[in-house]
């Protein structure tokens, strides 16, 4: 005969001001197996704890309903109170009184009387409980973060300075991502490659970071505290242990004329190169697509060149495994270009460019070092119209979010022209201005009113070349939707931020979420902004969604904080919320029949084949399916699945549920 | 190869000659037009701005005509027309309650399954593959394609040829020879009904349009839609006052110009037909 303690919260008034809270207590009393029933203000409180306690201790209470509110805001509180009065916490169940009957309901007897079934049947369940066992983990104390942009930097060198090993993998030649290439930064205009390439040269030299470059995530096995992770180390074809980055090789390389990716196609390089002068590491790559060693077989100039012979030619790319405890994604994000706007003549008129082309055109960095020099003549542009919201916040264009950073950099963008063209005029056209930020308000006021930026609120229609000018036609809806029409130098293009290339292919291989738009998924949009539901994954920066500096700096750094307090664990407690495949006396040792179509859908990839085998002649009498629980997750997918029912989830098994679901039934 | 064929109220006036050099184009292809029988008036702007019931019903009874007379597809040349009867199909097909209403108001039963195409996307469908062989007379002209308003929009609905930047008719014209230019006004409003009551704005919209393909060197601008036709063509009179110049390049369908390219006589195109004269060379 079991001994059920039901315990009805008021919460305030938010329970108890349309549910008669008393007669659910009174009600829960009178049910069979319920020793002690009682409601009170408010159950989460210290006194409601403690009344908790005393009625486990005094009533020898072997199970517990708690009627409050959802699950997801006291489980693992109530949970707690009952281990501490020496009850198992999964002999506590809660029955959900908020949530699904007082606020969505009327005050009345209806109400009173689902509140009484909800109970009911958490009682029935509760009776069919069994004691569980959190899950012990070993971890490994090392840490993996993918991208080398300044979230993937701050986030390592976080990770690095708690005393934890980090390896970092980027895709590129150079560590530094976008926030290299930009010129100076909002809303303080201070110098994008000032404040990030210290750090850059930190990640190099720290003694707990080892940093490959060149390198993507090829495959991820395993779960939280033991990822095993294997790198493509892709061939550099240069021997960085005797290249010393003297450069003459990127010099004598005849093939000069390759758009470079860093100057965002706006200048060129050459096939072996360095990306940029501060690139970390120093040392160049070929690119095997433009080299004419490897598209013609000949050439090898590169080669007679080096003073140190570290050019080695034709070594395939590599491949290493590493042992993880945790991985971060900081993968970063892309700008949309191409002819994405026909409409805006981007890609038919190179005066027409992105904002990221435009960082280029105004960095010290840029061959005028920083002088604004529109790319079709090399003329100063006496005109500029900036274009806010392209493809953001246009559901037709497939893009409905609003990409966050236009409005704060296109009001640099203006602003800096007007510092370093006098004279000129600069017009941004906008939908609304989104400066919410420290200082960030007050930045593009500066822009109006001190740099006399010309901002006109209204959409561009189409921006078309007459006789060398470029016509911009829109609509200034704050002056009677008056059409305007411009006649501008040069026009930069605010184009939307969008998931970087290939982000849904690595979220596939990591077993992500991500959103529509190839945007990693966090877990909780507010509560768990830097995890993912994969335990152990974790993201930061703009993969998540376009963000600016400050933001992926914090984010970066949350999500440095949720690896070390993970790595800093001997062994990980899971809960034991797991599913588990049945095992029962021989000759039937278990009714899973082995087809393994648990494997096949389970998302986690937990299932496991356990060979049952003779243990006089190690014989396999028959093949199982196991479910590894340091991978399961608790979704209850593979219980669904499996035909001959022999897969339950603890805490959930098929027999607590019927029985809570019988007692909903029945009352 | 039979096709349904609804022609629409401007076909039959003011722009005759689109129907015409339409139906004098199919032959080439082994192609036969067959009009909808009993068709009635889609509506156009008039019926949706006052009555969205009725905006509806008059292209349904036209589509469910289609059907009854066996038609999997039909071709609609006009972009207005074409732009309604997609709308219509579209909104029927969304909205389950809709359809059962403006087919009980039509009294006729309609299943929405006749595919609806418009002047280019019946040319790419059943013309060009052949086009280049039957080419006799290549259109060798610097031409300014123009595609106003409805012929691409809405996009949600036509999903046809890229809504801000169409190319579809570049493309076509390039087959059959012609050079077409880069320009800004392909999808400008040339001022369509107000036509009547506000000639002046159209003078002003589609002298833009008209001037801006002039400066550019075309030696004419094809079209794929009477309204687009009747004001940048019967309206250069007063387009010419507004610019204040002589414009005289000429307003052709697209149809006209295939029609030439593959040899078809150009009075049975209707060419004599314009206000601003055509001249071939």
């Amino acid at each position: 005969m079991s001994r059920i303690g039901v315990f009805i919260c008021h919460c305030g008034e938010n329970i108890s001001a349309t549910v008669d809270c008393e007669r659910v207590a009174q009600e829960a009393g009178r049910l069979e197996g319920v020793e002690f029933a009682t409601d009170y203000k408010y159950m989460c409180s210290d006194p409601g704890q403690t009344l908790i306690k005393n009625a486990i201790k005094e009533h020898h209470l072997d199970g517990v309903v708690v009627g409050s509110c959802s699950p997801r805001m006291h489980e693992a509180t109530f949970r707690k109170t009952c281990a501490e009065a020496g009850l198992n916490p999964y002999m506590c169940e809660i029955a959900n009184l908020r949530e699904h009957v007082s606020w969505v309901h009327e005050k009345g007897e209806a109400t009173t009387r689902k509140a009484i079934q909800i109970v009911t049947g958490l009682i029935s369940k509760v009776q069919r409980n069994k004691p569980l066992n959190t899950i012990k983990v070993p971890v490994t104390k090392c840490a993996l973060v993918i991208g080398g942009g300044i979230a993937g930097i701050q986030t390592a060198l976080d990770i690095a300075n708690c005393g934890q090993k980090v390896i970092m993998i980027e895709k590129s030649p150079s560590i530094g991502g976008h926030m290299s290439q930009l010129s100076e930064t909002f809303p303080t205009l201070d110098c994008s490659q000032c404040i990030l390439t210290p750090r850059m040269v930190e990640v190099a030299q720290h003694p707990n970071i080892t940093l490959y470059t060149y390198a993507e995530l090829d495959k991820l096995e395993g779960f939280v505290g033991n990822f095993k992770a294997t790198i493509r180390l892709k061939a550099k074809s240069i021997d960085y242990s005797k290249c010393t980055g003297c450069g003459l090789c990127t010099t004598k390389c005849p093939n000069k004329k390759i758009p470079s990716e860093f100057n965002e196609g706006l200048g060129m390089r050459t096939a072996i190169y360095v990306p940029f002068p501060q690139a970390v590491p120093n040392k160049p790559v070929i690119d095997k697509e433009h080299c004419l060693y490897y598209q013609k077989g000949k050439c090898k100039i590169c080669s007679k060149s080096c003073p140190t012979g570290a050019i080695e030619y034709d070594k395939p790319d590599e491949f290493m495994t590493i042992e993880v405890g945790a991985v971060v994604v900081t993968t970063g994000f892309n700008v949309l270009k191409t002819d994405f706007f026909p409409e805006y003549g981007y890609g038919k008129y190179k005066d027409v460019i992105t904002g990221l082309q435009f960082e280029r055109l105004a960095s010290a960095s840029w061959p005028t070092l920083g002088e604004i020099r529109r790319p079709s003549d090399g003329k100063i542009p006496q005109k500029v119209v900036f274009i806010a919201c392209c493809g953001s916040r246009d559901p037709a264009k497939g893009i409905p979010y609003c990409s966050k950073i236009c409005c704060m950099y296109t009001a640099k963008h203006a602003m800096l022209y007007q510092h370093k063209v006098h004279g000129g005029d600069s017009t941004v056209f906008y939908m609304d201005i989104r400066a919410g930020g420290k200082n960030y308000e007050e930045f593009v006021r500066r822009a109006i009113e001190e740099d006399h930026v010309n901002y006109v609120r209204g959409r561009v229609a189409r921006v078309y070349e007459k006789d060398g000018k470029l016509i911009v036609k829109g609509v200034d809806t704050l002056l009677g939707a008056e059409p305007v029409e411009i006649e501008a130098d040069m026009v930069v293009l605010a184009t939307a931020g969008v998931a970087s290339k290939g982000a849904e292919e690595l979220a596939q291989k990591m077993h992500i979420s991500y959103d529509p738009y190839h945007f990693f998924a966090e877990a909780h949009p507010k509560l768990k902004p830097v995890e993912t539901n994969t335990a152990g994954i974790f993201l930061a920066g703009a993969c998540q969604a376009p963000k600016d500096i400050p933001e992926t700096v914090a984010a970066a750094s949350g999500a440095a904080v949720k690896v070390v307090s993970l790595l800093s664990q001997e062994n990980l407690v899971r809960e034991p919320i797991v599913a588990v495949v049945n095992r029962c006396a021989p000759p039937l040792f278990s009714t899973c029949v082995g087809c393994f179509m648990c494997e096949t859908i389970c998302p986690y990839h937990a299932i496991e084949h356990e060979e049952i085998k003779d243990r006089k002649t190690g014989a396999v009498i028959k093949t199982i399916a196991k479910i590894n629980p340091g991978l399961c997750q608790g979704c209850g997918t593979c219980v669904s699945f499996c035909r001959s029912k022999s897969i339950d989830l603890e805490g959930y098994t098929n027999e607590e549920m019927y029985t809570e679901v019988m007692a909903l039934l029945n009352h | 190869m039979k096709l349904g064929f609804y022609p629409g109220c401007s076909l039959q006036g003011t722009s005759r000659e689109y129907n015409e050099s339409v139906k004098a184009l199919a032959p080439f292809f082994d192609i036969e037009l067959i009009d909808i029988e009993d068709w009635n008036c889609c509506g156009a702007t008039a019926a949706h701005s006052v009555n969205k019931d009725l905006s509806l019903a008059l292209p349904t009874r036209i589509l469910a005509l289609a059907e009854k007379q066996g038609m999997k597809e039909i071709v609609v040349p006009c972009a207005s027309c074409f732009n309604r009867l997609s709308v219509t199909q579209y909104e029927l097909a969304e909205d389950k309650e809709l359809k059962k209403k403006i087919t009980d108001t039509i009294d006729m039963p309609y299943e929405g399954t006749v595919k609806i195409l418009n002047v280019v996307q019946f040319i790419d469908q059943y013309i060009k593959d052949k086009l280049t062989e039957k080419i006799v007379k290549p259109f060798n002209y610097k031409v300014a394609c123009y595609y106003g308003c409805l012929l691409v929009r809405p996009h949600k609905i036509l999903k046809f040829d890229r809504v801000e930047d169409p190319t579809s008719m570049d493309e076509l014209m390039k087959m059959i020879g012609s050079t077409p230019i880069e320009w800004g006004f392909k999808t400008e409003c040339c001022g369509a009904g107000l036509s009547v009551s506000r000639t002046d704005l159209v003078a002003k919209l589609s002298g833009n349009i008209v001037k801006d393909a002039a400066d550019r060197g075309a030696e004419s601008i094809i079209v794929a839609c009477p309204m687009c036709h009747s004001n940048l063509d019967m309206r250069r009179p007063e387009i010419n006052k507004y610019l204040k110049e002589d414009v005289t390049v000429p307003v052709i369908y697209l149809t006209q110009a295939i029609g030439l390219a593959v040899g078809a006589d150009p009075s049975k195109l209707g060419l004599q037909r314009h206000f601003v004269k055509v001249t071939t060379l």
